[in-house]
């Protein structure tokens, strides 16, 4: 088995209790302003560079601003998956209440007809690749994704 | 807040192509014909700048020094300017400043670029904490990903086709026929975008520009010494050149960045970067949309050159379809665009490109661009992408 690890540390969560899982950002209390990823160094509001920044989980779901799909394999430093390529999607997303629009990949089996602007996503965390790191160890990393939240039942 | 002009003494450029050869002899020739065009010596210049390239070594940081030192040093001060695709209208913005602060009389700007082949990529190294590079390895995310997420808001919310995209290539093509700096010079049609292969829903590959080689420059003067040396045709001016940076929250996602800033906590800005950056070219020049008779936008895709038209207030928004379908954006239409045939027939040379785009609506203004002119010219605006929290427009008058 290989070991999972996030392939950023600190930008998401990975619960195992099965509950959902989120973006970590920061707030700067000053001006009630969102920073993802996580803004560490001063607040980017200007006018707030001396603002308190503090840890908070982002919403797990918004609106889909845009999206689409890479129908050919990305260059370095992105590591394949699948050989031959395999097109996957990619959303920007706009978060329910930090109103920060996020891009992500979207979980496989999801096309770009499956998708509309403005559609509800919500957060997933997923594998991106499984690859040997610089010791030899196998590492499945991990990585968020989007993807449509299941219709409603309405029938 | 209208700004003094300075004179476009002259312009040259080498053809765009993938010639594989040194960058430096491109800023060269196009310095060469510069020079020539205005009737200026080399030595007879008081500055030069230069725009960066970053694929070609340290040659290409130091822009400006390379290029002086290969047109015989001459002890005059230099400036290289990098900001991805505006690099070349920043090196312009120097070159202005020492002129109208009456440190120079005449200064020459030069940009030229050698390209890799295929998607242009982030520079080498596990570098975890450079979005550039965090852009390829957490999403795989190139720089047709973001085209294309822009071209999808225009399907989704305008109801843009795929042959709406198509007609801008289409009529791109065409002017490009004319221009023989254009790397392609060959008309296609809707239906060989729409058969051409799918690169990132919903562009395919015609509607995405390449990358090329090549090379432009541009020697700029004063009002007063250009009244003194200029020949006898229209003289062109530089009425604005925009170089302004977003403000922030900045709501709509930029390469390289994955995430936009937040629009929860403080106001969002009336209008976005994009807007901003036409804006206040226009301030500067003491004009508006309604004055231009010819523009030169960046087309990195096909629908960003309907977005440039919105966001330089051609047109409302979701109305920049019916302006390719009706034609009135070709040459001989209301307001011609791209008649250089746009980096739809050039393919991007980034510290070129925003030159390149001044000396086509130079040619234009002066009333010598041949078989693609745009009859009375008298204003021409150029826009180039916000991106990496660079952008541009210049405006010319004559």
């Amino acid at each position: 088995m290989p070991e999972r690890r996030p392939i950023v540390e600190g930008w998401f969560t990975t619960p195992t209790d099965g509950t959902p899982p989120a973006l970590i950002g920061t707030r700067c209390t000053e001006s009630g302003t969102y920073f993802f990823p996580p803004e560490r160094v001063a607040s980017r509001a200007p006018g707030h560079l001396d603002s308190p920044l503090e840890e908070v989980e982002l919403s797990n779901r918004g609106r889909l601003w845009s999206y689409t799909d890479a129908q050919y394999q990305p260059p370095d430093p992105y590591v394949p998956v699948t050989d031959p390529h395999e097109p996957f999607c990619i959303a920007a997303v706009e978060l329910t209440e930090e109103r920060i629009v996020v891009m992500g990949q979207v979980v496989a089996g999801v096309g770009v007809d499956d998708l509309q602007v403005g559609m509800e996503m919500e957060l997933v965390v997923d594998t991106l690749d499984t690859s040997t790191d610089a010791d030899g160890v196998e590492v499945e990393h991990l990585i968020w994704k989007w993807r449509p939240v299941a219709e409603e039942a309405t029938s | 807040m209208s700004v003094e002009p300075v004179a476009v003494l002259g312009v040259g450029m080498h053809p765009w192509g993938k010639w594989g050869r040194n960058f430096v002899e491109y800023g060269v020739a196009a310095a060469r014909d510069a020079l020539t065009d205005a009737g200026v010596d080399w030595r007879d210049v008081g500055f030069v700048a230069g725009a960066d390239t970053v694929r070609n070594g340290y040659p290409g940081y130091v822009a400006g020094a390379t290029f002086a030192q290969a047109l015989g040093w001459t002890g005059i001060p230099v400036t290289s300017a990098y900001g991805a695709c505006a690099s070349g209208a920043m090196a312009l913005e120097a070159a202005r400043q020492r002129i109208l602060s009456g440190m120079c009389d005449v200064a020459l700007v030069v940009g030229a670029d050698t390209t890799p082949k295929g998607f242009l990529k982030p520079n080498a190294g596990e570098r975890t904490d450079d979005p550039d590079w965090l852009r390829f390895r957490l999403l795989g995310a190139t720089n047709p990903t973001y085209f294309a997420l822009y071209a999808r808001r225009r399907v989704d919310l305008f109801g843009a086709t795929p042959e709406d995209f198509a007609l801008v290539k289409v009529k791109n093509s065409r002017h490009g026929v004319a221009n023989p700096y254009a790397r392609f010079a060959k008309e296609v049609g809707v239906d060989d975008v729409l058969a051409s292969p799918l690169v990132a829903s919903p562009l395919r590959l015609l509607d995405i520009c390449a990358t090329s080689d090549g090379g432009a420059a541009i020697v700029l003067s004063s009002m007063d010494y250009a009244r003194r040396h200029a020949g006898s045709g229209p003289l062109v001016q530089v009425a604005a050149i925009s170089t302004v940076t977003p403000t922030f929250p900045n709501t709509v996602i930029e390469m390289p960045n994955f995430a936009t800033d937040s629009a929860a906590g403080l106001p969002v800005p009336e209008r976005t970067f994009k807007q901003a950056i036409g804006d206040a070219a226009y301030a500067q020049a003491g004009l508006g949309p309604d004055d231009v008779d010819v523009a030169e936008v960046y087309d990195l895709s096909t629908a960003l050159e309907l977005d440039w038209y919105e966001d330089l207030g051609f047109c409302a928004a979701g109305e920049a379809e019916g302006l390719v379908r009706d034609g009135a954006t070709t040459i001989g239409g209301r307001l011609p665009v791209n008649p250089s045939g746009g980096l739809a027939c050039f393919g991007e040379a980034v510290p070129a490109q925003a030159l390149a785009q001044v000396c086509e609506l130079t040619w234009q203004l002066r009333g010598t661009a041949g078989d693609r002119q745009v009859d009375g010219a008298r204003v021409g605006i150029t826009a180039n992408q916000g991106l990496f929290g660079h952008g541009s427009s210049v405006i010319v008058t004559r």
